[in-house]
């Protein structure tokens, strides 16, 4: 059953009682929440993914609760429940969706050792992963949502998954997360994506969601194989341009951007080092979507 | 229905039988209370974690994972101690998980930690706390209130932390805490500490006084959300450690000697009741008992406050334990006008920096968002 066959009634419903049981592939989360405007988001965003029954196995049981006594009435807020425990700080009620999403990020981040997790985006084609680790602020998810509306697959936006035995990376294919001027930039550039209408003010900005590709969605559980690690910086002004990265340099980095390798230890090393003989590393400077489009593709081309 | 993560803990074969919902329980119940690790590693050591479901075996191989990790920074860290404290020629005991580690006892399989305690000599304590800050390590406190209630009531100097590597080390110089109700002998336990290996003026306390310590310090401290993980930490050496007669000759005997009968009655009674732990009738008999009202009392606090801190361990009167307890450890630990003085000036005049406790409240927005 995939979230789209609940009306938004019965999607209310199960939030407010026994949960929506999302898969989201790897994971299986459970959702609870008395914010209805959730149930929307929800649709707008997730509509593809499948549901499982309901009282089985979550990885993740997390509820977003209104605010109580008199929050629940001037500046509600909403808080995040990770089993029963609030995680973080308040956020303003209208921040609930985002708050799920980063919250989400939180749980995967910080359980799922299983993996080794870098902050990265992920797209792929013709079964070849490029993964782009980068800092907030790089235009990483500009560049995503605009490739997986040009051909390529989406495996991540924020958390690339390797699988320690297989080195593949593990689909998420979870909304992406865009911020202030890039929200524009990809309206214009893909008038058909679906965005959740923009939430103001959060801590980092104006902050949209865009809802995977359905193709991502359908081939959630085909990993794919890292070939080629590109670090990219928007740079107004400037030609859509790939300069090899040496590999040493390409390894620190990723050890820099990734939530656990210390956890991995050795293990870790190996994996990035096994991963980083197969993959051609670059870093990738850009100015205009349209030219960092063709780029890529003659990338995809050039193998 | 006895607590799941206690369940599993106990007889590994019967995880394999559980139902998705049930192993849904189990992790969540055995994260909330550290101890997936543990369950992890006793699986892997019946050669069970294979036939784990693919769902829950993923949360177990990442609560191993962050257990060896752990395990592997306390090696370091106990080495980075050592060799600010050895320039300085200052002997120091390594107390619970980092002796259980650097020993290689059966506590250490799969366990999670805070931070390193260990414990100097009195007359030692501001020359280790001086080397330490000479070798990278920082104090947190610095309100003069807290700096005071450390040194002239406390058993340990406030907590430091390393500026590079953010690990935390507890320098303790008593094992309670110097205006607490029962006086303990600090001294006798220096008197035969066990030598670590490799490291030169580094101890682990002797198998008793480890036991003893361990009971001790479960059962002065009022926030138990770790309190079953050190409940297993107490079967796990006394399983081991009782495969010796010797040591249940001598365990009553020494518990008298150092002044922590009391907290052994209650770590034999808690970790029979709840454990199955194996101790023998006439140990059990031989250690002095509470009048009935409050072994009564005792009974329902702890079988309460030692279960997992999660909703499905809660049942009626939970809380109240809880409180109960946390009253209890601050009586226990300063005479009643100093503790009531203390409370006060921590509720009106909280302390300004960080929460010391480690909250996990945190920015939802934060690096993984």
């Amino acid at each position: 059953m995939k979230l789209s066959d609940l009306s938004r009634a019965r999607l209310v419903t199960c939030l407010r009682g026994e949960g929506v049981w999302l898969s989201l592939s790897p994971f299986v989360v459970c959702i609870q929440s008395d914010v209805p405007a959730l149930a929307d988001r929800l649709i707008e965003m997730y509509a593809d993914f499948a549901l499982v029954p309901s009282g089985a196995f979550a990885d993740f049981h997390i509820e977003l609760r209104r605010g109580r006594g008199l929050r629940r009435w001037i500046r509600p807020q909403v808080d995040f429940h990770f089993d029963g425990v609030p995680t973080f700080h308040p956020l303003p009620l209208d921040q609930a969706y985002p708050m799920l999403e980063w919250g989400l990020n939180w749980c995967i981040a910080s359980h799922a050792h299983q993996y080794l997790i870098v902050h990265a985006a992920v797209v792929e084609r013709s079964g070849k992963a490029v993964i782009m680790p980068a800092p907030p602020g790089a235009g990483k998810s500009t560049l995503c949502a605009a490739l997986v509306h040009r051909g390529w697959r989406l495996l991540s936006d924020e958390l690339a998954l390797l699988d320690v035995d297989s080195g593949h990376v593990i689909p998420l294919a979870r909304p992406i997360n865009l911020k202030n001027r890039s929200i524009e930039i990809i309206r214009r550039f893909a008038p058909d994506a679906v965005l959740t209408p923009p939430v103001h003010d959060t801590r980092k900005g104006r902050v949209a969601l865009l809802r995977p590709p359905a193709d991502s969605v359908r081939r959630i559980d085909e990993p794919a194989m890292p070939a080629w690690i590109v670090f990219p910086k928007y740079q107004a002004g400037t030609q859509a341009c790939f300069r090899p990265f040496s590999k040493g340099q390409t390894c620190l980095r990723i050890a820099q951007e990734s939530f656990n390798y210390d956890i991995h230890g050795r293990a870790g090393f190996e994996i990035l080092t096994r991963m980083l003989d197969h993959c051609d590393c670059y870093e990738f400077s850009y100015g205009e979507l349209e030219d960092a489009m063709q780029a890529f593709a003659a990338l995809a081309a050039s193998s | 229905m006895a607590t799941l993560i206690i369940e599993g803990l106990s007889h590994p074969k019967l995880c394999l039988t559980l139902t998705s919902a049930q192993w849904d329980l189990l992790v969540r119940q055995g994260r909330r209370a550290n101890l997936l690790g543990k369950l992890a590693a006793e699986l892997a050591a019946h050669d069970l974690l294979g036939e784990v479901p693919n769902a829950a075996r993923a949360h177990l191989s990442s609560a191993l994972a962050v257990a060896n990790q752990q395990a592997r920074a306390i090696r370091w860290e106990v080495r980075c101690i050592h060799e600010a404290l050895a320039a300085e020629n200052i002997p120091a005991i390594l107390l619970k998980g980092a002796a259980y580690v650097m020993a290689d006892l059966a506590p250490a399989q799969g366990r999670v930690f805070s931070d390193v305690d260990i414990l100097v000599p009195r007359e030692a304590i501001e020359c280790a706390e001086a080397a330490l800050i000479r070798h990278g390590w920082r104090g947190d406190h610095h309100d003069a209130y807290y700096q005071r209630y450390y040194r002239r009531w406390m058993h340990e100097i406030p907590p430091l932390m390393h500026q590079k590597r953010g690990t935390v080390i507890d320098v303790h110089h008593a094992i309670l805490p110097l205006t607490a109700r029962i006086k303990v002998d600090t001294p006798a336990l220096w008197r035969a500490p066990t030598p670590l290996p490799g490291l030169e003026n580094f101890f682990i306390l002797q198998p008793i006084d480890m036991v003893l310590h361990s009971a001790a310090h479960l059962f002065h401290e009022g926030e138990l959300h770790n309190g079953l993980r050190d409940l297993f930490d107490l079967d796990a050496l006394l399983r081991h450690f009782g495969k010796d007669p010797a040591f249940w000759e001598r365990l009553v005997p020494r518990a008298r000697q150092v002044g922590l009968e009391r907290p052994l009655y209650y770590a034999l009674r808690y970790t029979r009741l709840l454990l199955g732990t194996p101790v023998p009738e006439q140990v059990v008999a031989s250690v002095a008992t509470p009048s009935p009202p409050i072994r009564e009392l005792m009974d329902f606090c702890y079988l309460r406050a030692l279960q997992p801190d999660h909703a499905s361990c809660v049942r009626a009167g939970t809380s109240t334990a809880r409180f109960a307890l946390y009253v209890r450890s601050h009586w226990l630990r300063m005479p009643f006008l100093l503790l009531a003085y203390h409370l006060a000036r921590k509720a009106l005049l909280p302390e300004r920096h960080g929460d010391a406790e480690g909250n996990p409240a945190r920015d939802a927005a934060g690096r993984a968002g």
